[in-house]
């Protein structure tokens, strides 16, 4: 089989990524919509999309904002939704760990859950891809939709203004996490951890600023592990 | 809503801070040339952060909704319930948005809330 060229790569990567516009359009409108209802201005809330990129974290960091918590977990809530990227970081060294530092600095800034889940996809189908290729593919599909992601939100942080608040936007952080954690929600330990983190949370509201989320998502994300640890020795 | 009980100052400390921190985890292992692998239980843990952490920030919210001062809301309580399932069963965040909106949009506007 030839190689592929980077050009070659990167436009595949393209065609790859627009499925995906049907999400980010939405999602990001959403935020712009909320961030501006929360009261942030249009400069705050496309700073906040541009650097963090990351949906859940932003709109988790946007509530704990809205809550009035502590600046440290308001950054403790949106890292915490954010620490997956440090496993998708680890599970790509195989296959771009050798590509020139100022790319992987890069892909780091755009590594999400669809760049992220589409690139590794190919990168195991087609092990034989070099790597200039795989990091063509990569930007192929990231690129797209960060610019996406940014242009959106500014569309839904003009228009946001604009939504009567009887529409009951309150309630649409609450809407878009759950709709989040649904598809979630593929497997016994993940849906343990879940109810643990709902029971912990209720049980722990009296602590102090978000401290009781922090200690039931804790013993969530270990419920998870441990979980999938007795089923898979289980089915063995 | 009104504006956050921030300073332009702080907001803006929040978003260069969270900005750097998920740069850093994304960065991390790409970082460090080779492939030296995370310990198994490690990453184990790792895979569940997002279900712990936003089920149980989001569990208070449909509970005692502060739009209705802490009061349960059948409304909001239905729309809630709406996005989980339709959440569940479509596997798509998108459907399940959808379905949340319309039954407290259309929830308010049959109650004549709008």
């Amino acid at each position: 089989m030839t190689q592929i060229t980077p050009t070659t790569a990167f436009l595949q990567g393209l065609r790859r990524s627009l499925p995906f516009i049907l999400v980010v359009v939405p999602f990001a409108t959403l935020f712009g919509v909320v961030a501006t209802e929360a009261g942030l201005d249009l400069i705050q809330t496309m700073g906040f999309t541009a650097l963090v990129i990351a949906g859940a974290a932003q709109f988790a960091s946007l509530q704990m904002m809205q809550d009035q918590a502590p600046i440290l977990m308001v950054l403790l809530a949106g890292l915490a939704v954010n620490m997956r990227m440090a496993m998708y970081s680890a599970s790509l060294v195989p296959y771009l760990g050798k590509a020139p530092l100022w790319q992987r600095a890069l892909a780091a800034y755009i590594l999400f859950d669809q760049s992220y889940a589409v690139s590794l996809d190919r990168f195991e189908k087609e092990p034989e891809l070099s790597i200039p290729a795989r990091i063509a593919f990569f930007f192929g599909v990231a690129i797209p939709i960060s610019i996406l992601w940014c242009g959106t939100t500014a569309v839904g942080a003009l228009v946001g203004s604009a939504i009567p608040s009887s529409m009951g936007l309150d309630f649409a952080l609450p809407i878009t996490f759950i709709a989040l954690i649904g598809p979630m929600l593929k497997s016994i330990p993940h849906v343990a951890a879940a109810i643990v983190s709902v029971v912990g949370a209720l049980v722990l509201g009296w602590m102090p600023s978000g401290i009781g989320l922090l200690v039931a998502a804790s013993l969530a994300m270990l419920t998870g592990a441990l979980v999938e640890d007795w089923s898979s020795r289980w089915v063995r | 809503m009104g504006a956050l009980g921030y300073s332009s100052g702080q907001i803006w400390l929040i978003i260069v801070l969270l900005a750097l921190g998920t740069f850093a985890l994304r960065f991390s292992f790409l970082a460090i040339l080779g492939d030296r692998a995370l310990p198994q239980f490690l990453l184990r843990l790792l895979r569940y952060t997002p279900v712990a952490v936003i089920p149980g920030m989001v569990a208070p919210l449909v509970l005692w909704p502060a739009a209705t001062g802490g009061e349960p809301d059948p409304l909001r309580l239905s729309a809630a319930a709406a996005a989980l399932f339709v959440g569940v069963a479509s596997r798509n965040v998108i459907w399940a948005i959808l379905a949340g909106a319309i039954v407290l949009v259309g929830g308010i506007w049959l109650t004549g809330q709008l």
